[in-house]
């Protein structure tokens, strides 16, 4: 606890200027400060790793300095204590580079130091002993990917700059667990353990994310075009796809299935195809409805935005609808557009979560049967993945969407 | 609510038809009728479900479920509102101006995570039963009604901010009488976001033990009961909508 005093210093955020010295004002990062305050007060008093006996018997919290050998906990506490430093040191470009590196850093030393932590519960209490990232690991890790994720963002704001950052984080942490360094947390044995069913669930669920896409952006485009053409149906429309939306996902799922099931027991054929009360059909509908209101929404703002002059240069140069559309709305509407299937992309990822309830498979059968058998470690193999993917969507979308902006800016 | 609220002008008319005009009080009644009418409808899901040999879910009472479901959602509502509220005012104030980038961009990112993911990560933390849903139904709720405030305050036109300032209204003042208020409609859709995704999630909760409406979902799910199915699905259906549809009133109220 010797970090204690070094962090505490932090000053009070009000005491600032009062005259709001705005960008390039020398002053120190509050946010910082708070955040490095909480992973000392987190390492001096909650488990850096817990460790149990087996895979369902709940562990026992270790602190760092207990967990791990002292020159690797010394090694920690250095770098959180250099994290507070920076915080402290007045504003500019050399600031937010030291905060992205330390905290970097801090990212992989903590996970590795967890792993370390992982290698002696093995070493000691033989292979079925578990040991799992505790509370102290966590605010850590989360503390150094936000104080990361913000420098990086105050110095790289472009989303592709940030998207390269990005993926050079998520790879470095792939190449550590490749390695097999850190294969003794419990973590990645529930990973190993199911190695290939992850691989099949992952693409289970892009493939039930991409089915509902393949329906919901043709007809959610043709309703927005329509709420555009006739004006009086706008209202009705969108207020029957906002109700759709606020039905809660697991209902949408769950109704769907007598209607399905009656279908397929009428009609064999169906059941030949796999269409029937649970699976991937009611999952892919389900999905599919939810998606109909930010593609109509977003096709409708989008070429709602088109200035009307536009359109009749367009029409006056001799181009009739379709091309209008295709060669002059679209293109401007693009950035709009692109927002919009982010939205829709993001929000289906996040639900097919859900579908697994109806046996669609997915990233939620992880969670779910987490839930079931309390073995948290799997609970979070399945929700790390599905933020993991809803991010990686995110980020991507945002990229292209800044791509297409810059392209239009000569 | 607001300043700008008590500006009806609406034609004299009886208080019941008024009252018969609006989708949300056909919703509520709809729910209301469905939570007292579903304990009575065993012959209706025997003859829907002849197979079955329990179509009714008896586990615990519908009123019990939907009192639960409301109640974990509206506690958390309650801090939402408030802390969300009280966030957002901070990080719109100079003392919390350093905190107003950071936050944006956490309020962001974190609306990209399944809610569901949220849910269950709230349960290595704490464990099983309501007090995680809640947790979660609170860190998850708290996004959209923060970035609401925040973008809320910050389109309040300079004008009458500077009028505030002109009559000498302190920033307390200024922040109650003029931002608030004309901020107002914006935060209210925020709340809205809110509630909704979590009446959905709560929804879910039943998978880690909480008492929801989904109860009957799960249960019917994972025991291949297609009667308790649409009974949960039913009941919470109309109950989002009612709610959804309140808002849509409120937000017209406001306007």
């Amino acid at each position: 606890m010797s970090l204690a005093g070094e962090a505490v210093v932090a000053p009070a955020p009000e005491a600032a200027a009062p005259a709001r010295p705005r960008a390039g004002a020398p002053r120190a990062n509050p946010l910082l400060v708070l955040i490095v305050t909480g992973m000392v007060v987190a390492l001096g008093s909650l488990g850096f790793v817990s460790a149990a006996p087996n895979r369902i018997v709940s562990g026992k919290p270790l602190a760092l300095w207990v967990a791990v050998e002292p020159g690797v906990a010394a090694l920690v506490a250095a770098l959180v204590v250099a994290l507070g430093a920076s915080a402290l040191i007045r504003s500019g470009v050399w600031r937010d580079r030291l905060i992205a590196l330390i905290a970097a850093a801090l990212l992989v030393a903590s996970l590795l130091a967890a792993a370390h932590a992982a290698g002696l519960v093995a070493a000691a209490s033989g292979p079925v002993a578990r040991t799992s990232l505790g509370a102290a690991f966590w605010i850590v890790a989360a503390g150094a990917a936000f104080a990361l994720a913000d420098a990086v963002g105050r110095l790289a704001p472009h989303p592709l700059a940030q998207s390269a950052i990005a993926a050079a984080v998520v790879g470095a942490l792939l190449a550590l667990a490749a390695s097999g360094a850190l294969s003794d947390l419990s973590l990645a044995r529930e990973f190993a353990n199911r190695r290939a069913a992850y691989g099949a669930e992952m693409l289970r669920h892009l493939a039930l994310v991409g089915g509902a896409l393949a329906a919901a952006l043709p007809i959610g485009t043709l309703l927005g075009l329509l709420a555009l053409r006739r004006p009086g149906w706008r209202k009705p429309l969108f207020a029957v796809l906002n109700l759709i939306q606020t039905i809660p996902s697991i209902a949408i799922f769950g109704l769907l299935i007598g209607p399905l099931s009656a279908l397929s027991g009428a009609f064999p054929g169906l059941r030949a195809l796999g269409i029937g009360g649970i699976g991937a059909a009611p999952a892919v509908i389900a999905l599919t409805l939810y998606g109909l209101l930010p593609v109509a929404r977003g096709a409708f703002t989008g070429l709602a935005s088109v200035p009307p002059a536009v359109i009749d240069a367009a029409r006056g140069m001799g181009l009739d609808e379709r091309q209008i559309l295709r060669r002059v709305s679209i293109p401007l509407a693009l950035p709009i557009l692109v927002a919009a299937l982010r939205v829709v992309v993001v929000q289906l990822t996040g639900l097919t979560v859900v579908a697994a309830l109806i046996g669609a498979g997915g990233l939620g059968v992880f969670i779910f049967q987490g839930l079931g058998q309390t073995a948290t470690d799997l609970i979070l193999l399945g929700a790390l993945s599905a933020i993991a993917l809803a991010l990686v969507f995110d980020l991507a979308l945002r990229s292209l969407g800044e791509l297409i902006a810059t392209g239009e800016r000569p | 609510m607001s300043d700008i609220a008590s500006g009806h002008t609406r034609p004299p008319a009886g208080a019941l038809a008024r009252l018969a005009a609006r989708p949300a009080v056909w919703a509520s009644l709809a729910f209301a009728a469905a939570l007292m009418l579903l304990p009575y409808s065993g012959p209706l899901f025997h003859a829907l479900f002849p197979d079955l040999p329990r179509p009714l879910y008896t586990r615990a009472s519908f009123l019990d479920l939907a009192l639960s479901h409301a109640g974990l959602v509206g506690l958390a509502s309650l801090v939402v509102v408030s802390l969300g509220i009280a966030i957002g005012i901070f990080v719109t104030r100079p003392a919390g101006r350093d905190f107003a980038g950071p936050v944006d961009t956490l309020t962001a990112v974190g609306q990209t995570f399944p809610p569901t993911a949220v849910l269950a990560l709230a349960v290595p933390a704490i464990g099983y039963g309501g007090a995680p849903t809640v947790i979660a139904l609170i860190v998850y709720g708290l996004l959209p009604v923060v970035s609401a405030t925040i973008a809320g305050l910050g389109a309040v036109p300079a004008a009458p901010v500077q009028a505030a300032d002109g009559i000498g209204l302190s920033p307390a003042g200024r922040l109650v009488k003029v931002e608030l208020p004309l901020a107002a409609p914006v935060i209210l859709s925020g709340i809205r976001t809110s509630v909704i995704l979590n009446i959905g999630t709560a929804t879910i909760g039943s998978t880690v033990g909480a008492l929801t409406l989904g109860s009957p979902i799960i249960e019917g799910l994972s025991g291949s009961n297609p009667a308790y199915v649409l009974q949960g699905a039913l009941l919470v259906g109309l109950f989002a909508v009612a709610t959804d549809l309140w808002f849509d009133e409120l937000e017209r109220a406001l306007h």
